[in-house]
Parts: C-alpha cells; sequence; structure tokens
C-alpha cells in the first residue's frame, strides 16, 4: 500500500507491502522520516492509505467509518516514547481511566488493574503519581494502561526512546512476556542495541521502501 | 458511573475556566431575553391587532352647515353599502356629549365649546376593515360631508411602531446570539485544550465519541440552561418594574401580559439556549478534536 500525506514531496511508505501473524513480535526500524510510525498510524486507523489495503485482526479497516474507530481501538494496546500519562492521577487511576472511559465499571477496575500493575512490577506503587516514578516505571504504567485491556495487538512507537540502557532491556522484557501472551507486538525503534538483543523479525524501511525483512534480524 | 463521571467533568469544566462561563452565560441570558421579549410583543401585536382593527370605525363628518336632505341621503346610502356592517348617527347633543367626557380633564377646554361648533357625523363599522380605500373613493364626493377620518390609519402607525420595536429586540437578540455563540466556541476550545491529555488517551484506548464529547457539550447546555432561567428572571422582572410604574397608565391601551405567558416563553429560551449552545459545542468539537 502507499500513504502519501498531503503537502509532501514523496510517500511517506511507497507500495509496502507487510504481513505480520498473530502472536508474532516485529521491529520496525529505518532512520528518523523513513515511514516507520506511519505504520503505527495506519495500524491505528488515524490516517488511511491512498492506495492498498489495511488489514488488521482479520478486518479490513481501510475505509472503516470513523465512528467504528473507537470500538476497533479497543482491541490494539500502544505505547509512545513519551508515556502520555496524565499528570494528575495515579498509576492505578492511569490505568483504571482506561477502563471507565471504555465503559467498564469500578468493580471491574478494582480486580483487574492491580492484577495488571503487578504483572508489569510495580506492585506496591500503585498510588504513585506520575511525577514520582522513573521514567522506567512510568513506561511500565503505560504498558500497563495498553494492556490491560487484553488487546490482540500492541504497538510500540519507539518504547525506549527516553530511557537508559538499563531500564530499556527491563521494558523489552516485559514487551517480551506479553507477547508470549499471544498478544502479536509491533514496536518501532531506532534502538540497535534492543534489536540486536532480542532478535526477533526486522522489518527495515528507508524512504517509504521495504529494504529488508528478515526473521531473527538485527539492527544490522 | 459514566453518568457521574460525565457529571462531575461538567461541574469542574465549568468552575475552571469560571469567568469566560460568567461571560457565556450573561450574554446567552440577555440574548434570550431579547428573544422571550419580542416573542411576547409578537404575541401582544397580534392580540391587539385582531382586537382593535374589530372596532376601527370610518368616521365621516359632516359640514356644520350640511342640509337635512343631504345628510338623510347619505344615510341611506349607506346603510344600503354591501361595505358596511354597521352605522351610527352621532348628531351634535352626543358629540358635544362624548367631547366632555374625553376632555372631562380640561374644564377650560369644554367650556370654550359649545355643542353646535362640533360636526355631525356618521360612525360606520366596516365588514372589512381593509377595504377603507372604496369607502373613501365613495364618498368623498358626496355633498354635505367634511372629512373622512380612518381610525385604522393612526392604529397603522401604532402598530408600525410596536413591529419596529418587536424587529428591534429580535434583531439585537440575533447579534446577541451570535456573540454568545463565539462564547461558546471559545469556552469549549479551552475546555478541550485543558483537558487535551485526557481526550488524546480516550481517542487512544478507544472511548466512544459521544463519551468524549459529552462533558463539553452538556457544559455548554448547562450554561445555555442557565442564561435561559436568567432571561426569564430578566422578563418577570421587566413585569414587575412596569406593573408598578408609568407602564400602568397604559393598561388600558396595551393588553396586558400575563404571568402565564411569561412562563410559556421559558420552554420557547431554553429550548433555543440549549439546543444553540450543544449545536455549537458540538460542531467546535469537530474541528478542535476531531472526535
Amino acid at each position: 500500500m502507499t500513504k502519501t500525506y498531503p503537502k509532501a514531496s514523496r510517500p511517506s511508505l511507497d507500495n509496502v507491502s507487510v504481513s505480520i501473524e498473530k502472536g508474532e513480535f516485529v521491529f520496525f526500524i529505518g532512520p528518523s522520516g523513513s515511514g516507520k510510525s506511519t505504520i503505527i498510524k495506519l495500524l491505528l486507523h488515524e490516517v488511511t492509505p491512498n492506495k492498498g489495503r489495511v488489514v488488521v485482526n482479520g478486518k479490513d479497516v481501510t475505509s472503516m467509518r470513523s465512528w467504528k474507530r473507537p470500538h476497533f481501538r479497543r482491541s490494539i494496546g500502544c505505547v509512545f516514547q513519551d508515556f502520555r500519562l496524565l499528570p494528575n492521577r495515579t498509576a492505578y487511576e492511569n490505568v483504571a481511566f482506561a477502563l471507565e472511559v471504555i465503559g467498564k465499571t469500578k468493580a471491574v477496575a478494582r480486580r483487574v488493574v492491580p492484577e495488571v500493575l503487578e504483572l508489569v512490577g510495580l506492585g506496591g506503587k500503585e498510588h504513585r503519581y506520575p511525577h514520582e516514578l522513573s521514567g522506567g516505571e512510568q513506561q511500565r504504567v503505560a504498558v500497563a494502561r495498553a494492556f490491560v485491556n487484553r488487546p490482540l495487538i500492541l504497538l510500540a512507537d519507539e518504547p525506549t526512546g527516553n530511557l537508559d540502557p538499563d531500564t530499556s532491556i527491563e521494558i523489552m522484557r516485559l514487551l517480551d512476556r506479553i507477547n508470549r501472551t499471544g498478544t502479536t507486538v509491533v514496536m518501532v525503534t531506532h534502538d540497535s542495541n534492543i534489536v540486536n538483543q532480542m532478535r526477533r523479525r526486522v522489518i527495515e524501511i528507508e524512504s517509504g521502501r521495504i529494504v529488508r525483512d528478515q526473521a531473527r534480524g538485527v539492527y544490522g | 458511573m459514566r453518568m457521574k463521571y460525565v457529571l462531575s467533568e461538567v461541574l469542574v469544566g465549568l468552575w475552571r475556566n469560571v469567568t469566560m462561563t460568567v461571560a457565556m452565560i450573561i450574554t446567552m441570558a440577555v440574548s434570550l431575553f431579547m428573544l422571550g421579549g419580542s416573542g411576547l410583543l409578537y404575541q401582544k401585536v397580534g392580540d391587539m391587532k385582531d382586537l382593535y382593527y374589530e372596532n376601527v370605525q370610518v368616521s365621516i363628518f359632516l359640514k356644520t352647515d350640511v342640509q337635512e336632505q343631504q345628510r338623510v341621503d347619505l344615510q341611506t346610502k349607506l346603510d344600503a353599502d354591501p361595505l358596511v356592517k354597521d352605522v351610527t348617527y352621532v348628531d351634535k347633543d352626543q358629540a358635544y356629549k362624548r367631547f366632555q367626557q374625553m376632555y372631562a380633564d380640561a374644564p377650560d377646554l369644554v367650556n370654550a365649546v359649545k355643542a353646535d361648533q362640533l360636526p355631525e357625523s356618521f360612525r360606520i363599522t366596516l365588514n372589512d376593515p381593509q377595504q377603507y380605500k372604496q369607502i373613501y373613493d365613495q364618498y368623498k364626493t358626496a355633498e354635505g360631508i367634511d372629512t373622512i377620518v380612518d381610525q385604522s390609519k393612526l392604529l397603522d402607525k401604532v402598530f408600525g411602531v410596536l413591529t419596529g420595536v418587536q424587529n428591534g429586540a429580535l434583531a439585537l437578540a440575533v447579534v446577541m446570539a451570535a456573540a454568545a455563540l463565539l462564547l461558546v466556541a471559545n469556552t469549549i476550545q479551552v475546555a478541550a485544550y485543558s483537558k487535551r491529555r485526557e481526550v488524546a488517551v480516550m481517542k487512544l484506548v478507544g472511548a466512544s465519541n459521544w463519551f468524549i464529547q459529552a462533558p463539553f457539550v452538556l457544559e455548554a447546555v448547562v450554561a445555555g440552561l442557565i442564561g435561559s432561567i436568567l432571561g426569564l428572571l430578566a422578563l418577570i422582572g421587566v413585569k414587575t418594574v412596569a406593573a408598578g410604574s408609568s407602564m400602568a397608565a397604559l393598561e388600558g391601551l396595551i393588553t396586558p401580559i400575563s404571568w402565564s405567558e411569561i412562563f410559556l416563553t421559558f420552554p420557547l429560551m431554553a429550548a433555543v439556549g440549549g439546543l444553540v449552545s450543544a449545536v455549537t459545542a458540538w460542531v467546535t468539537l469537530r474541528f478542535y478534536l476531531r472526535v
């Protein structure tokens, strides 16, 4: 498929075709502006391709109506470089907020939020505010929020971009653990260390084209 | 829980930006007051038109030196005229009595005028007050007639003024409504900006559009409803003040506006206030949040 942004001189993604199986762990790598992040946006239905199709969870979402988007997004978890936590809410409240705004009751939140916070290794820190947590811990909260609804797919846009190498590896372990539960993980990064250590499928993009697609690849 | 969440968000939203909220509510109140006022005036003008035009008469004043025969001829002609519903002859004595009554406050004037100085006249009620012109054309040249006076001409002027006032109030209501609209749009933008992080997260995790928009739209609707209540209070205030002041003297002339009529305009004001705010907020969000 092809995606060209308005006013752009060349397509952000040019005739790219990728298929990711359920349960896979995939890295998209490449220099800034190569079109990696556009992949995430296409998967989230934040943008639509000019040509071609986007199929997520077996459903063609290319021409999905925007009012269906919210429900579609509930099957996808998302983690970003800048965490995107609500600063005036505790770790627990941040995760519970994601549940409550999609109509889950407080009782459900009381049951599953501590569980998922325990899973990401934040047991005992539920009632801290983001500014009382380290960067790695904040990203764990973000992962917990993305995962609390048990999505089929977890999208991670440079999740280690703001973290030091050791903390990055911890976050990667966490994503790996989530992947082992059967969740497909799609991660965009330019952190070569991480890619080399994980030895997972690597898709390299340059100027909107796929230049490499390698199982158990390295940053190269 | 969701309802509670939405409602608490509405209150927080209104309070967060309280100066803007107050400005929005006041503008809305003035606009709705004008709207309600012009609505009432419109009703009143309609009522008064029915009442006055029904009783409107054409007066044919005879020359003071009119001859008996001319008068009798005229009366016969008027009685037979299909346009005419009713004819009353007013002779000099009756005219003088009316004159005395009308100017009872000014005895000097009454004393200065003698009965035979006043003209005899025919008071004619028309089947259709609009057909005055035909009557005028038919009789203007008849013998012994001095002038033909159509009261509806005067009424037209009075109602012209009232309609003007009403249109003015309506125009002012529209201008104020435009100002209120911009304030609503601005308030919603500020509210959306201050909650941009929450909105981003809600969009990300798949909160439904109505759930994201509801607090903002309701915030505007609540402001609109408060505005309409204030507008109603203003109408009540105006009636209370008017009833106790010089306006009371006009009581006989202008049919009074009853309390029930004032309260009946409230649903109109509340509906307009609420609906306009809701639509404005919603449209603003479409552009601003792109949800």
